[in-house]
């Protein structure tokens, strides 16, 4: 581990070299917008929501999975970046189903926050109203995959924190969707443990408890900083190997 | 100020519950000031049959869910200096365009004969209701729209703020606090 010196928006910083751009930008109160990241799962980059410009370079680099160089300038809110932020939750807006007022996380989303964030007053692209299904057969929980934007959250905190891999992503492009095992019904899931880390790491309303109504549902993500925290100690680890 | 020289305002329900007009009507007592500076020239609320022609600003609650819906619309932008989207459904489409995933004939057989009291009849001839359209979807699809009203439903203080702004010959942009879906 070593310290670079880099700029972001002007301002001269500097952080660790193993630290993502986002979590450096963090650490300096810098505001990047994110939807799939989370702390304490892995990067996977999917949402393009924390792109930032890299003077030097044509491309947009993604701030959560992108390390800092010695020097390297950012800008984190240019003009083209809010365009293109905005873009992105247009289409995510457009490729699902998500009517705020009958949602059980209204109020409480990720989704919803970021819209106004990017001040979407209306949603430029043909709403695609695609037929997605939905999944109550969990004794505990719903799987609406008309509210899913793919973040994968679920299927990283289940394969990471849980250790159960219950879900995966099953098709391509447009069609893809989140799938429990073999794109079995979810109550048949032998390898889920009914934990719900899935449902409240979920940024939207597409994981939700069963028996909870429009707007009830706000989700606590604190305890996976919890967790996280207690396997970098290795205090669960230890007791197991001891055992 | 003589009442022809009052902004012409008109409100359109469309593909929706009417919950953005009973939300309008929310705005009690300050009705009675709107009713002293505008002219409501056509609203579900007014007893007008045909929509005028010189309307200054127009309301439009709901999503274009129907053939009927959707020649409203133009006409409603031809005869409108300023529409605004009023509320989700006009915006989204919203809990309007939930039927969706359904076709046309799923939905009047569920409608029509499935919860039926008696009779179960498909209307074939539309003379009675409008004829559905493949989907319901949101009013800019259609025609533009100046601005819009988020909300199911907008409060009655988002709608006065957005027709004070107007009357006062301002475009209304909503203070972040009122933009809100859902």
């Amino acid at each position: 581990m070593a310290i670079v010196t880099l700029t972001i928006n002007d301002e001269h910083l500097s952080g660790n070299d193993s630290d993502s751009i986002l979590t450096i930008a963090r650490q300096h109160k810098i505001h990047i917008p994110t939807l799939c990241h989370l702390d304490g799962l892995s990067e996977v980059g999917a949402c393009r929501l924390c792109l930032v410009e890299v003077e030097g370079s044509s491309k947009l680099t993604p701030a959560c999975s992108t390390k800092p160089v010695e020097g390297m300038v950012l800008h984190t809110n240019t003009d083209r970046l809010q365009r293109y932020r905005r873009m992105i939750i247009e289409l995510l807006a457009s490729e699902g189903n998500h009517q705020c007022a009958v949602c059980v996380v209204n109020n409480h989303c990720e989704l919803q926050n970021l819209s106004y964030e990017m001040n979407l007053q209306y949603v430029r692209f043909p709403y695609l109203y695609p037929k997605k299904e939905l999944d109550a057969s969990h004794k505990d929980f719903i799987i609406d995959r008309n509210r899913c934007i793919l973040c994968t959250r679920c299927v990283r905190v289940c394969h990471e924190v849980e250790g159960a891999h219950v879900w995966d992503i099953a098709h391509r492009g447009i069609r893809c969707e989140i799938v429990s095992g073999l794109d079995d019904p979810w109550g048949d899931s032998e390898a889920c443990t009914a934990c719900g880390k899935c449902v409240l790491v979920c940024p939207v309303g597409a994981l939700i408890e069963k028996g909870a109504t429009v707007a009830e549902m706000e989700k606590k993500r604190d305890f996976l900083r919890y967790i996280v925290t207690a396997r970098q100690k290795r205090e669960w680890i230890d007791i197991h190997e001891e055992g | 100020m003589e009442a022809t020289m009052k902004p012409r305002v008109a409100t359109v329900w469309l593909g929706g519950c009417s919950g953005c007009h009973m939300s309008f009507l929310d705005m009690d007592e300050k009705l009675i000031d709107l009713a002293d500076k505008i002219e409501l020239v056509y609203s579900p609320i007014a007893d007008v049959k045909e929509f005028p022609r010189d309307v200054d600003v127009t309301l439009v609650e709901g999503a274009v869910t129907n053939v009927e819906n959707e020649d409203f619309a133009h006409r409603i932008r031809r005869n409108s200096r300023c529409v605004i989207s009023f509320g989700d459904c006009a915006t989204t489409g919203n809990v309007t365009a939930m039927r969706n995933r359904f076709s046309t004939d799923e939905i009047m057989h569920r409608a029509y004969v499935e919860l039926a009291d008696g009779d179960p009849t498909i209307p074939s001839e539309f003379v009675t209701i409008a004829k559905l359209r493949d989907q319901a979807r949101p009013l800019h699809e259609f025609i533009k729209v100046d601005a819009f009203l988020h909300g199911c439903p907008p409060t009655a203080d988002e709608i006065w703020f957005t027709i004070n702004e107007l009357l006062q010959g301002r475009m209304p942009v909503l203070p972040n606090a009122y933009l809100r879906y859902g």
